[in-house]
């Protein structure tokens, strides 16, 4: 198939070219481009960015494969309490390891820290999604929706009333590893990800299950593994975010991650358009910079969010790009045409 | 190449198949003909592990293919296309025909999709436009080039003449006959008994979930009872 539709593929000393030019960048714009903006700012863009890994992540499971889920709030939360938990319970071990104190490690051995926490939420959040999809995904439909979101709740009781995370008073003193720089790398893995996938031979084979799933099946795509996989992948990447989240706030509460959670990020995917990656994008950094906008009537908030969806579904019922991407090269071929004529 | 055995197949309650057996040799064109509800369909999607059986089995190329999942059977050449011509709406021409190739891995792929045009020039003309927006015809020759877009040796095909203007119906007939001149078995399922006898070297008639009748496709096209029930009394 790859004669067909030449799925980019670059050779590696290109990729790793990229990478190191994207690290570069990001370490430039937490070096020096960061300290002068303001601290609120930066925590919004930091919210955002956080925000982005969970949209596109959910986009994989309700836009890409078509399985429509309440639950990235849970899979979040176990992402983040998981590796929480990792660093405060192993993290001196690991860093002393490393020759680094506990009380000032240092960005390296903290960033280390913060990975093998992160990996292992994101393994616990991908293995937890594997035992609820496979169940789950042979439902159709609205009972995917429900058992999802009794999945989320479920979650958020047992964290309420697990005392060696905190309990109901919630988890803190969790150690704020992660800044600027960990947090926009991880959303650039975590699109880089999310991108080759759903271009790959994969992606076509999971955008057949959402179109159509009888017919996937002849044509001999295996349709329950496509959905659990997307599934868990979509989780593993809730639980990144949520690890993120947990080091950079460096406390965790369960009220967090209820089921408004799960849908505010479901609000995003259907903003932004189910199945665009560039969407879910633009509508999580919208979304989180809108509440502080409309700080001064903040109660009013999801009143706003339920307003611009009914408008948005009303004008745009596929999303702000529907099934398709924003391609800033578009834009400008689309402008210069205009301007000739 | 095909050999059912007792087939079985319940959806809850209802018993739609009662021990049907069958058989398709290889090289022939086998037609499937009944009346809406006979339980056509029903058979062809457990043929191709859509949906499973109650009992009996299905014997492919000498091994046992009961019960295996449809990626399984897609692999190993036993293909169906669906009821209804059913294509990724949402995808274009050539992503639907390029899914049709989805488990294979060889270079021949592209000279496939050349055939698939020689086969249907209209679809080469609409190499992009999305499939939802094809007319009916069109689509169904979408959903038949991207069943041999799996390179099958034997196709199962539900009703492909289904819905279409008389004109249409006899260019589906050709492209099945030509589609078996190149080599591959076709179990047929049609309502149109009329043209699937024609092109059909075998027959069975299914009422109600059983085979009340099967011989070679010229035989049953005159037998006075298949005359009445299902030629129209011609
Ligand atoms: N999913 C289902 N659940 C319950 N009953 C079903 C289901 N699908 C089919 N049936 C029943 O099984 C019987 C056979 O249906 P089937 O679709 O196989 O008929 P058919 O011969 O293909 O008819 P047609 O010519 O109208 O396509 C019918 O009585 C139908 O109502
Ligand atoms: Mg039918």
């Amino acid at each position: 198939m790859s004669e067909l539709a030449p799925e980019r593929f670059l050779p590696l000393p290109t990729r790793l070219l990229r990478f190191g030019l994207g690290l570069a960048v990001i370490v430039l714009l937490q070096q020096f481009v960061l300290p002068g903006i303001n601290p609120y700012f930066a925590r919004i863009l930091i919210l955002a960015e956080i925000n982005v890994i969970l949209a596109v992540s959910l986009n994989l499971i309700n836009g890409f494969a078509g399985q429509f889920s309440l639950g990235h709030a849970g899979f979040m939360a176990i992402g983040g309490y998981v590796s929480a938990a990792f660093a405060v319970s192993a993290g001196p071990a690991v860093l002393a390891v490393l020759g680094a104190s506990p009380e000032a490690p240092g960005p390296a051995p903290s960033f280390i820290v913060l990975c093998l926490g992160l990996i292992l939420g994101a393994l616990v959040a991908a293995i937890t999604g594997l035992l609820i999809g496979i169940p789950t995904l042979r439902l159709k439909g609205d009972y995917l929706a429900i058992a999802t979101l009794g999945f989320g709740e479920i979650i958020r009781v047992v964290i309420q009333n697990t005392e060696a995370v905190g309990g109901a008073r919630g988890f803190i003193n969790i150690p704020t590893y992660a800044g600027f720089f960990a947090v926009t790398l991880f959303m650039v893995l975590t699109l880089a990800v999310h991108w080759n996938l759903v271009h790959s031979r994969h992606g076509r084979a999971l955008l057949a299950v959402r179109e159509d799933e009888i017919a996937a099946e002849a044509m001999g795509v295996p349709t329950t593994r496509y959905k659990v996989l997307a599934f868990s992948i979509g989780a593993a990447f809730a639980g990144v975010g949520g690890s993120l989240f947990a080091h950079y706030n460096g406390g965790l509460h369960p009220n967090t991650f209820t089921f408004l959670k799960s849908i505010e990020v479901v609000i995003m995917v259907v903003l932004g358009g189910m199945g665009s990656i560039t969407g879910s994008i633009l509508a999580a950094l919208l979304l989180t910079a809108m509440p502080e906008l409309l700080r001064p009537i903040k109660e009013y908030r999801m009143v706003i969010y339920s307003l611009l969806l009914i408008v948005l579904m009303i004008t745009r019922p596929q999303g702000i790009f529907g099934l398709g991407e924003f391609d800033p090269a578009r834009l400008l071929w689309w402008r210069r045409a205009r301007g000739a004529r | 190449m095909l050999e059912v055995t007792n087939l079985d197949v319940r959806y809850g309650a209802i018993h739609a198949i009662r021990g049907v057996s069958l058989s398709v040799p290889e090289g022939m064109v086998v037609t499937l003909i009944g009346a809406n509800g006979a339980g056509k369909t029903t058979i062809l999607r457990t043929l191709s592990g859509l949906l499973r059986a109650t009992g009996g089995g299905v014997r492919f190329l000498g091994d046992e293919i009961t019960g295996l999942p449809s990626h399984q059977i897609v692999k190993r050449g036993l293909v169906h296309i669906p009821e209804g011509r059913i294509v990724f709406a949402n995808m274009s021409v050539l992503e639907n025909l390029e899914l049709g190739a989805y488990l294979r891995r060889d270079r021949e792929v592209k000279s496939d999709l050349e055939r698939v045009f020689v086969l249907f020039p209209r679809l080469k003309e609409r190499i992009h436009q999305s499939a939802g927006t094809l007319s009916g015809g069109e689509q169904q020759m979408l959903a038949i080039g991207r069943g041999l877009m799996s390179r099958p040796r034997f196709l199962l095909m539900d009703e492909p003449s289904l819905g279409l203007a008389p004109l249409l119906v006899q260019g589906i007939f050709e492209i099945v006959r030509e589609i078996h001149r190149q080599g591959t078995t076709i179990l047929l399922v049609e309502q149109n008994a009329h043209m699937a006898l024609q092109v059909a070297d075998f027959a069975y008639v299914l009422e109600s979930g059983h085979i009340v009748m099967s011989g070679p496709a010229a035989e049953i096209a005159q037998d006075p009872r298949v005359r009445d029930a299902y030629l129209g009394g011609a």
